[in-house]
């Protein structure tokens, strides 16, 4: 009897975790406890949105039956007892009001203005063009026009299928890359929610360019697609909303005449988005309204800027209903009516010389925002500033739009706009290498930025990357010499043979910028507390959430090492408005680095306070033992007896000036962008990466195989080894849905056709290898303990590794993803 | 099955709504619970006995997120109808430890960071317990990637790329693949 298995599995760590370069070891920080909100989730106890106890009315949407017109007439069909609902369209949301805001300034200075006369029937984001409900005139099919309330869940569903939306319909735009028609346009005077051009040496002058292309060794053009890509995380987007009226309004129908408190708790990503539209929608001041984040079942950015949405919703109808009503989308209507990641279209144009230099870089980036501007001008940005790599590049331009169509708005979609310009660049250098007669990973090497070099933007690199070595090393990894070679061979004698099996490898190279772009940051001016709480733990106050990614685990980590305490002493609040500050938006691989700075930064303003305080007179001072958070963090805490300080922690409990402490964002130095020039330092550090893969076609059925994939990153220091690992690697495989399986289909009316999970095909673990994740550190001066963001990065390089690795195996061009196996048939026939 | 045989929506059933009994098991517990004769088991579990431990990803038996055990099998409790279940063992994921003990698969979800998001997990512990239990019977029990995956391949997760998935299940597996061989008299 056989006793033992095939497999061999990598040992279980809580021991401390290095890569190559040794960095100082720390008694929680880079190594792997247990994640705190892990017994909960493996045991069932943890309640999401739809498990909280509930007693109220269940809320379902009534949606616009094309892509664009005027509701003409709604009707309500026989069969409901309608007297029983409650019935919410945009005639019940006041459109004049006198805003007792400030403008939001989160995402830069208001586009809008600021009018003191605002319709609340407007999603507040960066524009102000999208409604809550569809007032007459719409964009998209399945807008929300009609909103139903009733306490029975079957009930409601069942009604909503019983509204009647009458509509004009008007002529519409599906395809971002051609230019409007005049009865087409619908934003501006050509549906460009945003432009964007970047310049660099020649590129600042269009006949200085033509001049370097003209007199350029090689030059290669190309055009690149990728497609929009559904979040897709397990758990559907849900709401619930409770409303307080005031005595004054309570029997009184119609608009609140007086001020109201809301709460609203649910599955999201970013608590102040949701305030900040909730206190526009309803117009109350910041205190009235509350944002509770509920244990979220993923994000991946599905749940960043579409919540606000569904919250808004849920509150028009609790407010109707006078009742708590929750709204939880199934998953058809998920996938109907929420955000994708943008379709893009990459046209680039290379100048090289006979080495395999790059001389200039000419692109131009299409990128279809759907229906309303949301957060498309800020997916065109990260977009435009990754298109040109990880690249030293003397001569740039590159164009960017994000085109209005007729479907649903896309949105926020893990890598915001880098996967798309990033699967362009590295799939053209594949065929530049074709071109060129080289190895790819050799050209690659030629134009590695090195340090001092310059990116796009201008940006001079000062962090020590050693990009060379690390595409050594990842080449090693998957054995790229010998493989190439063999699989050469191994097709030659398939064809010989009359043999269906190809195979291939592939790489890309590629950077993600951490944290907001440009002036991002400092525009948020995000804000960090800790308080000292009764039984001596000291509480972490933020507004990021835990999405999946091991937030809360990290924030621990980074306090007990900041303060010198144990991982028990902290503890993580579930983030709620109400008990937390602003911290910025939980997106953008902001969070451990950012937020854990701000944590970290938090702590040492506590213990400051205490020690000013005289808290901690009695204390007895110790050595620190280990290295200081970051340069902007001394991580003070670590020089007092931790049983000392857990004493005066208990004993400043609820203290107004020694019982809380705070950070507040700094830039680090020499972090200046200008936004209208677009140069400058587009991020303060990056993730640099080099993925890898190993692949083989069935030329019968084009069924492609990932045999094996690389993912090697810098990415600071890592925090928690295994949480590191396992978002890589949910992210590599994300990737390799979007490149290989995940296609979204839209009908004549730019609605999805296969919104389902039977033919919207994500990968499962059949269709996967184990994912083999590797890291460099190198530390960030300016992120705890030196640590950077991960979270977004995983996503970039999964899809032109992949389709590089597809190219090699057919010998054919593989210029788009999702590559289908009808596709793939198409283009190695058409090679053929 | 189905409202009354009336296709024209759950809200004429609510006059003429069929109930019925279910007797069956959950968690060891005979419990008998009256519902809708159009619920399904999941609906049953969630709203009627408070076992929000299973979860409603797609509602259509594509995602495995509300996977539980019908007298021992997998089963997607979102496409079963509730009186299918009639008389039958139904295990969830609240009932999977012993004793107040976790299972050997909680423990290694928790320690290697297989759940991330968490919503998958239930789903995902329960068909690998079946996995599980039919390696402890099984003559010649070898743990295989192969099997593994294809045990999985009904449950989606889109935060872990599955590697840690993988490597907790392998990892129980190896200990019933273990117990199995001393129990046999192995020289371990």
């Amino acid at each position: 009897m056989p006793k033992h298995s095939p497999i061999s599995l990598p040992q279980r760590s809580t021991q401390p975790y290095s890569a190559r370069q040794e960095l100082p070891k720390l008694p929680h920080v880079g190594r792997s406890p247990d994640r705190v909100d892990g017994v909960d989730k493996v045991t069932g106890q943890t309640q999401y949105t739809d498990d909280l106890p509930f007693a109220g009315w269940y809320g379902a949407t009534v949606r616009t039956p094309a892509a664009r017109g005027t509701v003409t007439a709604v009707r309500f069909l026989e069969g409901p007892n309608w007297s029983e609902f409650a019935i919410v369209t945009a005639k019940d949301v006041p459109i004049h009001a006198q805003s007792v805001h400030a403008p939001d300034t989160s995402h830069g200075p208001s586009e809008g203005g600021h009018d003191t006369a605002v319709d609340l029937n407007i999603v507040q984001l960066i524009a102000r063009d999208q409604p809550y409900l569809v007032r007459d005139a719409f964009r998209h099919k399945h807008e929300p026009v009609v909103l139903l309330a009733h306490p029975d869940r079957d009930i409601v569903a069942w009604a909503a299928t019983k509204v009647l939306v009458l509509c004009d319909e008007l002529p519409v735009i599906l395809d971002h890359r051609v230019d409007p028609r005049p009865d087409q346009v619908q934003h501006g005077a050509d549906n460009v929610l945003k432009a964007i051009g970047l310049r660099k040496g020649a590129g600042e002058d269009d006949a200085q360019l033509d001049a370097v292309f003209a007199a350029a060794p090689v030059v290669v053009h190309g055009e690149y697609d990728t497609g929009a890509q559904e979040q897709a995380y397990i758990e559907p987007q849900g709401m619930i909303a409770q409303v307080w009226l005031s005595a004054h309004d309570q029997h009184r129908p119609g608009w609140p005449s007086h001020p109201f408190r809301v709460r609203v708790q649910g599955s999201l990503q970013c608590p102040y988005y949701v305030h900040t539209a909730i206190k526009h929608l309803c117009n109350l001041p910041d205190e009235l309204v509350e944002i509770a984040q509920v244990a979220t079942g993923g994000g991946f950015g599905g749940k960043e800027d579409f919540p606000s949405i569904i919250a808004g919703h849920a509150v028009l109808l609790a407010m109707k209903a006078r009742q708590p009503v929750k709204i939880i989308y199934d998953r058809v209507e998920d996938m109907l009516a929420t955000t994708k990641r943008h379709p893009c279209t990459t046209y680039l144009r290379t100048a090289m010389d006979n080495t395999g230099k790059l001389l200039a870089l000419d692109a131009r980036v299409r990128m279809d925002g759907g229906a309303y501007v949301t957060l498309s001008p800020v997916v065109l940005s990260r977009g435009t500033i990754h298109a040109a790599g990880p690249y030293e590049i003397p001569h740039v331009r590159i164009d960017a739009k994000a085109m209005l169509t007729n479907t649903p708005p896309n949105g926020a979609f893990r890598g915001f706009g880098a996967p798309q310009t990033i699967f362009a660049m590295e799939r053209h250098l594949d065929v530049c290498a074709d071109r060129l007669g080289l190895d790819p990973a050799e050209v690659r090497r030629r134009n590695l930025v090195q340090v001092g070099g310059t990116l796009a933007t201008g940006q001079v690199i000062l962090e020590p990357v050693q990009l060379r070595a690390w595409l050594d090393r990842g080449l090693a990894a998957i054995d790229w010499v010998d493989k190439r070679s063999h699989y050469k061979v191994f097709n030659d004698l398939q064809v010989a043979d009359g043999l269906p099996l190809r195979k291939g490898v592939g790489l890309a190279t590629f950077m993600h910028g951490c944290g907001f772009t440009g002036s991002g940051e400092v525009n948020l001016a995000s804000k960090c507390k800790v308080r000292a709480a009764k039984d001596g733990v000291i509480e972490i106050c933020t507004a990021n959430t835990e999405i999946g990614q091991g937030a809360q685990t990290v924030f621990a980590q980074v306090a007990a090492d900041a303060l010198g305490l144990e991982l028990q002493d902290i503890r993580v609040i579930q983030p709620d408005t109400a008990q937390v500050p602003n911290s910025g938006p939980t997106v953008a691989s902001r969070t451990a680095m950012v937020v854990g700075h701000l944590v970290a930064r938090a702590c040492d303003d506590l213990v400051r306070r205490m020690e000013d305080g005289g808290a901690l007179a009695q204390a007895r001072p110790k050595a620190m033992d280990y290295a200081r958070p970051s340069k902007q963090s001394d991580g003070r805490g670590g020089s007092w007896q931790a049983d000392d300080l857990r004493q005066a922690v208990a004993q400043v409990a609820g203290h107004p000036v020694m019982g809380e402490g705070w950070s507040e964002y700094e830039p680090p130095p020499g972090v200046i962008w200008d936004d209208v020039a677009y140069k400058g330092v587009a991020y303060g550090t990056y993730g640099w990466a080099v993925y890898l893969a190993d692949v083989q076609v069935d030329t019968t059925t084009m069924e492609v195989k990932v045999l094996d994939f690389v993912a090697l990153q810098e990415v600071g220091r890592v925090l928690h080894p295994t949480l590191a690992i396992g978002q890589i690697a949910g992210g590599v495989v994300q990737g390799l849905g979007w490149a290989l399986l995940e296609e979204v289909t839209l009908d004549a009316q730019g609605a999805m056709k296969n919104a389902n999970l039977t033919s919207y095909v994500l990968p499962t673990m059949a269709d996967v290898p184990t994912i083999r994740v590797l890291f460099e550190e190198q530390p960030y001066a300016y992120g705890p303990f030196g640590a950077k963001g991960i979270g977004e990065l995983p996503m970039d390089g999964p899809g032109p590794a992949v389709a590089n690795a597809v190219a090699m195996a057919l010998g054919c061009h593989v210029p788009a993803i999702p590559a289908t196996p009808e596709k793939l048939l198409r283009w190695s026939t058409l090679s053929a | 099955m189905g409202n009354t045989g009336d296709s024209s929506g759950p809200c004429e059933a609510t006059h003429a709504r069929r109930i019925v009994v279910c007797r069956l098991h959950v968690n060891g517990e005979p419990v008998a619970v009256a519902v809708p004769a159009h619920w399904t088991l999941l609906e049953m579990l969630r709203y009627q006995l408070g076992l929000v431990g299973s979860k409603q990803g797609c509602d259509k038996g594509d995602c495995g997120a509300c996977t539980v055990r019908v007298a021992g099998d997998p089963v997607l409790a979102c496409i079963t109808l509730a009186v299918a279940c009639d008389g039958h063992y139904v295990e969830t994921v609240e009932g999977l430890g012993v004793g107040g003990e976790p299972h050997p698969l909680q423990r290694a979800f928790a320690e290697r960071g297989a759940a991330q998001c968490g919503f998958c997990t239930p789903g995902m512990l329960m068909s690998a317990a079946h996995y599980l239990d039919a390696l402890a019977v099984a003559d010649a029990p070898i743990v295989s990637t192969d099997a593994i995956a294809r045990a999985l391949g009904g449950n989606l997760c889109r935060c872990t790329g599955y590697t840690k998935i993988f490597e907790a299940v392998a990892e129980a597996a190896h200990e019933v693949v273990d117990r199995s061989a001393l129990l046999a008299g192995g020289d371990l």
